[in-house]
C-alpha cells in the first residue's frame, strides 16, 4: 500500500488553500536502473473533496514529478470542514487521505 | 515574460472548418470522462490541443503563469497558474518539448478557484504552455522556462 | 626559476578550468534559484521521510527489539527537539565528538543491537530504497527547525576536533591536489550554474550545512550531510571516507562551529 498524503488545508476568507503532497515514484518509462528500463508507473487521476462534494479534480500524466506536490483553493469552505483527496495510477492502485480545514493565522 | 502565441490554425479550409465544429461541440468542462489517452500519448502539443478539442485557442493575457526563467533542475519545476478569464472550469497545461507535452488538465467546474501549483519535469527548455477552457472557449498563453539539467532521464 | 613556472602553471591549471570567478554580490541566476527553491520548500517531499523517521524512532526494532527514544542525542535520553542544531557535540559515553548522523548509527547499534557493518554496507539513498538512518536523521533534524546553530565548544575535545577539521578542510591529496578549500575556500566561486560558497566565512558557511538532510531534485531521494560530504570526496578524486567516522564528525564540526549563530531551517530541497 502506498505511503499515506500530507496534506494541508489553511482558512484564507472563506477559501481553503489546500496544499498535497503525495509519495509516488511518477516514473516515466524512460529511467533505467540496473540496466533495465523502469517500468510506468504514476497517478493518472485525482479528486478532491469538501465535505463529501467533488470540488476539484485532475487528470494527469507521468511528467508531473516524483512525490507529487499540488495546490488549489476551495471557496465556500469553513473551519472543521473536512477534504478528502483520492490518487488512483495506472497500475489500479489508489490511495485515500483527509484532513480538516484549519483557520489560517 | 510571456510569449505570444503564433496561431495554431494551419491553412487549409476544411480542417480549419472542421476545428471550429470540433470545438463549440465538445463541453470544455470536464473535458475528460477517462484519462484521455489519444491526448496524453500524442507527441506535439499542436495534435495533443487536437486530440482535446482545443485547436481553436485565442492567445489571452488573463492567464497568469509563473514559473522560474531558469529552472535549476527540469526534475521538479514548480509552475503557478492563475485564470483570471470568468467562467473558467479548467486549465491544461502542455510542456511544449517534452516527448509527451500533455501533461494535465485540471478541473475547476465543481467550486475550485481557478488556480492550481503543480511540479513538473521539463526534459530541455520549453515553452510551457497552458490552455483554459472559460464559457465554452478556449484561450491560451506560454512561458519559456530554461533548463539546465534535463528531468526526464533520473 | 623552471620549477617555480611549472609549478605555477600546474596550480592554475589544477583549479582553473572548473572554477569560475563571478562577482561575489550579484549572482541573479543563483538568487533565482533560491527564490524558486524556497517556493519548492513550502511543501517539501522531506516531509515524507520526517514521518518515517518519527516511525522508526519510536518503534521497537532490532535483535534487542528496542525503540531509539532512550537514545541520547546530548541534552537528555529521548531529547529529540533541538538537538540537530548543537551537533556535533562531544558525548562521555564514547569518549569523542559526533556528528548527528554518527550518533543515530551509535544508538542503532547499542540500544537496538544492528551492526556497523550492515548499516554502512549501503547507507546511500537511491531511487527504490532510503536507509533507515536516513530517514531517522530526517526527522531529527525536522525537530530543530527554525532554531540557532550552537554545535558547542567547550569540551576539549570539541575544540581539538574543530581544529582537525579545519585542517582536514584544507588538506590538498588526491590526483587533482583539490582540499574543500579549493572550491569552497575563496569568494565568489561558481561551477556551472552552482555559486560555491566560502565556508571559511560565518554568513556563508551556513551554506554548507543549511537544506541538509535534504531531498534531492536529482533522482528524488533523501540525501544527508554524510552523502554530500562522501560525495565531495568523490568529486575530489579522494577516496572515500568512512560512512559516520570520526574525519565526517570533525568536519561537519568545523562547518557547523563556523556557522553558529545562524537559523537552521531544517530538512531542505537541494538540486
Amino acid at each position: 500500500m502506498a505511503d499515506p498524503m500530507k496534506i494541508r488545508a489553511t482558512l484564507q476568507g472563506d477559501v481553503a488553500d489546500v496544499r498535497v503532497l503525495m509519495a509516488h515514484p511518477m516514473e516515466t518509462g524512460q529511467r533505467k536502473q540496473g540496466g533495465q528500463a523502469v517500468p510506468l508507473h504514476f497517478i493518472q487521476s485525482i479528486t478532491a473533496q469538501l465535505n463529501g462534494k467533488t470540488v476539484f479534480s485532475a487528470d494527469i500524466s507521468q511528467a508531473i514529478s516524483r512525490n507529487p506536490v499540488f495546490a488549489f483553493k476551495v471557496k465556500g469552505a469553513k473551519a472543521g470542514d473536512k477534504i478528502v483527496i483520492t490518487w488512483k495510477d495506472n497500475k489500479g492502485e489508489t490511495r485515500t487521505d483527509e484532513t480538516t480545514v484549519r483557520a489560517g493565522s | 515574460m510571456q510569449q505570444t502565441r503564433r496561431s495554431v490554425m494551419k491553412a487549409g479550409g476544411a480542417l480549419g472548418l472542421l476545428a471550429v465544429l470540433g470545438s463549440t461541440l465538445l463541453k470544455p468542462g470536464r473535458a475528460l470522462a477517462a484519462w484521455n489517452k489519444g491526448a496524453f500519448e500524442a507527441k506535439s502539443a499542436i495534435d495533443a490541443m487536437k486530440a482535446l478539442g482545443m485547436s481553436n485557442a485565442e492567445d489571452s493575457k488573463d492567464i497568469v503563469i509563473r514559473a522560474p526563467d531558469i529552472a535549476e533542475n527540469g526534475a521538479v519545476v514548480p509552475i503557478d497558474v492563475t485564470s483570471n478569464i470568468p467562467g473558467t472550469t479548467s486549465i491544461s497545461v502542455f510542456i511544449e518539448k517534452n516527448p509527451f507535452p500533455y501533461t494535465g488538465t485540471f478541473d475547476f467546474s465543481q467550486g475550485a478557484v481557478p488556480f492550481v501549483h503543480l511540479r513538473a519535469k521539463l526534459g530541455e527548455s520549453t515553452p510551457v504552455r497552458v490552455v483554459v477552457a472559460a464559457g465554452g472557449k478556449f484561450y491560451t498563453a506560454a512561458k519559456e522556462v530554461k533548463v539546465t539539467i534535463g528531468g526526464c532521464g533520473g | 626559476m623552471r620549477q617555480a613556472l611549472v609549478l605555477g602553471f600546474v596550480a592554475a591549471f589544477a583549479a582553473g578550468p572548473w572554477l569560475q570567478a563571478v562577482a561575489q554580490t550579484e549572482d541573479p541566476v543563483a538568487a533565482d534559484f533560491d527564490k524558486f527553491r524556497a517556493v519548492l520548500e513550502q511543501d517539501n517531499p522531506a516531509e515524507l521521510w520526517e514521518v518515517k523517521g518519527e516511525q522508526l524512532w519510536k518503534t521497537p526494532r532490532g535483535p534487542k527489539n528496542a525503540s531509539l527514544e532512550k537514545c541520547d542525542l546530548g541534552l537528555g535520553p529521548g531529547v529529540v527537539k533541538g538537538a540537530y542544531a548543537q551537533m556535533p557535540r562531544y558525548f562521555a559515553d564514547v569518549d569523542r565528538v559526533m556528528d548527528a548522523e554518527a550518533r543515530i548509527v551509535h544508538c542503532m547499534i547499542t540500544l537496538q543491537g544492528f551492526t556497523y557493518a550492515e548499516l554502512a554496507k549501503a547507507p546511500f539513498s537511491n531511487a527504490t530504497r532510503t536507509p533507515d538512518p536516513v530517514s531517522i536523521v530526517t526527522y531529527v533534524a525536522a525537530q530543530s527547525a527554525g532554531m540557532k546553530l550552537a554545535a558547542p565548544q567547550n569540551h576539549a575535545k570539541e575544540k581539538a576536533t574543530y581544529a582537525a577539521g579545519k585542517e582536514i578542510f584544507f588538506y590538498r591529496a588526491g590526483t587533482f591536489d583539490f582540499s574543500c578549500a579549493s572550491c569552497h575556500g575563496v569568494d565568489g566561486q561558481r561551477i556551472r550554474t552552482q555559486p560555491l560558497p566560502n565556508f571559511t566565512k560565518p554568513e556563508q558557511a551556513i551554506r554548507s550545512v543549511q537544506g541538509w538532510p535534504g531531498y534531492r531534485m536529482t533522482g528524488g531521494v533523501m540525501h544527508t550531510l554524510q552523502w554530500r560530504l562522501n560525495d565531495c570526496y568523490r568529486q575530489q578524486r579522494f577516496p572515500e571516507p568512512g560512512y559516520a567516522s570520526d574525519t565526517l564528525s570533525a568536519l561537519l564540526t568545523y562547518l557547523t562551529v563556523n556557522s553558529n549563530g545562524q537559523v537552521y531551517k531544517g530538512p531542505g530541497i537541494k538540486r
